[in-house]
């Protein structure tokens, strides 16, 4: 083995940057959510596949920066945060990129109609949703400075504002995803049962990418307090 | 005494080679570790750190090392029951010079966090033991070594978590961070200069027949440090900041500022280092001279020769730019996490526990302390990620190192009492 100094050994890869790196990459699969339901809208099947080819390309690097955290993330590494609470981020941000995936797996295997009226409704739903995960990021790339103050004084203010707003668009996307919910069971009578119950499954998948969103900032929420 | 007159020269010759092969040995590892920090941070470069080490490290050990050098010589071994046999003693340090040497050539082989002091510590003990007796080792002093070794890291632990914790307070959480920054920082650096001096400056200049008062030392620090503080704010007075800038550039602004003021935490970590350090190198090495020197006096109650101090001094210099540098580098990309706020308070509290170790004698490890330094401000929510796998590594060597250095110094007592007896 070759001689390593101490000094530099004493420093784990910090699991920041890779918490970092993990929800970009995250953020690259959400952000093709409401490309796909615009390509199904369009009836543009090629142009569905291409998303769900660039969701499953990105959710693949999420998982390596996830597996290479987890493999660096030993016991004896000592860090501002409990190890606990950052693997629960993780995984957080990891659901979101699986819901991702799952929305782009059905709609490339089964054909769906987007029902008379639901276009706009429905890409407002997913946009929106997007935007929570947008915040989440936002908020993950603020670990670093963070972590310089001890997480505490005035960026913990801001980095607390920036997570109220994220609750509220939070519970703005329930109220949508509801909605939707509400047409879909108006219309169920002239629609396949199937469609009727794989689109209320599809509406709880976009609503899921703004709930693990928020369940990231509520963990955030938890290690600042602490 | 015959044996000193004929082979007089031939044991100097060997124990200035063995002597200054520790110090280019301390100058390549060791003080690579030191400076680390600094080049991690982005203060320093590696070929101005190269300076810079060079520079604090040769005056720590010349202006501060003698306390400690003073120790190793004479503060481990007794050597009043062998006083008819000088030789003896000659061997020995000879032997524990190689015993340590053997020694941390295969721990950094391994890379194992072995310790110079610990090393040579280990050596001279083991060779007392075989070579004059189990009464001949000042246990006394060797327990108020072995306790500095647990001690010191903790004390540079606490050191640097309080400083963390202070610069959080008064700049980082304050109301216009970057303001409180360019108001605070010569304060600290004036701590920085004023410490160092003071320990240094009082009565720790006597063989440079420098004697000053009490008062005299105070305002002499006080005065370096105003110096130094003065010398900081005209670097810091350099960056500046958009008003209006928001809080994430008023941060990066904060560590801006903190960069040059690295440059000075880095100066008195190579001078702590310098003054506790040589004297692994070049205590056994005086020890040796003065014996020769005197013909064979065992009382020891010669000063130790300034030559001495000077090329220990310039071979821990040698060491650095001969090879300490690829170590250097290497440290430099793996600690870029320690932005200048972290890496100035780690350097600090570590700096200051070893020149205050130096000045009481204590020889400790600069390495470690930088350890306990670096978890302190971990402690304080500071450092992304600290392996404590290094520090079980530390403790271990702590175990192993004493009695290998002591078996190893006193197979090489022997070997060599073989070959000129």
């Amino acid at each position: 083995m070759a001689k390593k100094p101490v000094i530099a050994a004493l420093f784990g890869r910090s699991p920041f940057k890779a918490l970092q790196e993990h929800m970009r990459e995250v953020i690259v699969c959400a952000r093709e959510v409401p490309t796909l339901f615009e390509a199904l809208c369009a009836h543009d099947k090629d142009a569905v596949i291409a998303a769900k080819d660039r969701i499953f390309e990105s959710e693949n690097r999420a998982d390596e920066v996830k597996n290479q955290l987890r493999l660096h993330l030993p016991k004896s590494l000592f860090m501002p945060i409990d190890r606990r609470d950052l693997l629960n981020v993780l995984q957080m941000q990891d659901s979101i990129a699986d819901t991702a995936q799952d929305i782009a797996g059905l709609l490339v295997e089964r054909d769906f109609e987007v029902p008379e009226g639901f276009q706009e409704p429905l890409l407002t739903l997913c946009r929106r949703c997007v935007d929570v995960c947008e915040l989440a990021l936002k908020i993950i790339e603020e670990l670093d400075e963070l972590l310089a103050l001890g997480f505490r004084g005035k960026l913990v203010d801001k980095v607390e504002i920036m997570l109220d707003e994220l609750s509220a668009v939070e519970t703005e996307t329930d109220d949508l995803g509801l909605e939707l919910t509400r047409r879909l069971f108006a219309a169920e009578d002239g629609m396949k049962p199937v469609s009727v119950m794989l689109w209320y499954r599809l509406f709880e998948w976009i609503g899921d990418l703004a709930d693990y969103a928020e369940k990231v900032g509520n963990q955030l929420r938890l290690i600042i307090a602490r | 005494m015959d044996l000193i007159a004929t082979h007089g020269t031939i044991l100097m010759v060997l124990a200035i080679a063995f002597g200054a092969y520790m110090c280019w040995g301390i100058g390549a590892n060791d003080l690579a570790n030191a400076m680390g920090t600094s080049v991690g941070s982005g203060a320093l470069s590696v070929k101005n750190a190269i300076i810079v080490a060079g520079i604090f490290e040769f005056t720590g050990a010349f202006l501060a090392g003698g306390n400690v050098t003073k120790t190793i010589r004479k503060g481990i071994v007794d050597p009043s029951p062998i006083a008819g046999h000088p030789e003896i003693l000659i061997f020995g340090m000879i032997a524990a010079m190689l015993a340590a040497a053997v020694w941390l050539m295969i721990a950094s082989r391994r890379g194992w966090p072995v310790s110079t002091t610990h090393s040579i510590v280990g050596a001279i003990v083991g060779f007392a033991l075989v070579g004059i007796g189990v009464d001949a080792v000042k246990w006394g002093k060797i327990g108020a070594i072995a306790a500095s070794w647990v001690l010191s890291p903790l004390i540079g632990g606490l050191f640097a978590l309080l400083l963390m914790l202070s610069v959080r307070r008064f700049i980082l959480n304050s109301d216009a961070p970057f303001k409180s920054a360019r108001r605070y920082s010569p304060i600290y650096v004036f701590l920085v200069g004023f410490i160092i001096a003071l320990v240094t400056i009082f009565k720790g200049l006597k063989h440079l027949q420098i004697d000053l008062s009490a008062g005299m030392s105070f305002l002499a620090s006080a005065l370096f440090g105003l110096l130094v503080a003065g010398l900081s704010w005209r670097m810091v007075r350099r960056v500046t900041l958009d008003s209006g800038a928001d809080i994430d550039a008023e941060f990066a602004a904060v560590e801006k500022i903190f960069a040059p003021m690295m440059v000075f935490t880095a100066c008195s970590m190579a001078f702590a280092h310098g003054s506790n350090d040589v004297a692994n190198g070049i205590g056994p090495l005086a020890a040796v001279v003065s014996l020769v020197q005197s013909g064979g006096e065992v009382a020891q109650k010669s000063a130790l020769p300034l030559w001495i101090l000077l090329m220990g001094g310039a071979m821990i210099v040698i060491g650095l730019a001969t090879f300490g540098y690829k170590v250097m580098a290497t440290i430099g990309t793996k600690i870029t996490e320690l932005t200048p706020t972290r890496g100035f308070c780690a350097e600090l509290a570590a700096a200051t526990t070893v020149v205050l170790a130096s000045r009481t004698g204590l020889p400790v490890s600069t390495t470690h302390i930088l350890v306990g330094a670096v978890i302190g401000v971990g402690m304080a929510r500071g450092v992304g990620a600290i392996d404590l796998r290094v520090v079980g590594g530390i403790v271990l060597s702590w175990i192993v190192t004493l009695p290998v250095g002591g078996v190893l110094a006193a197979l090489f007592y022997f070997t060599l009492k073989g070959i000129f007896m």
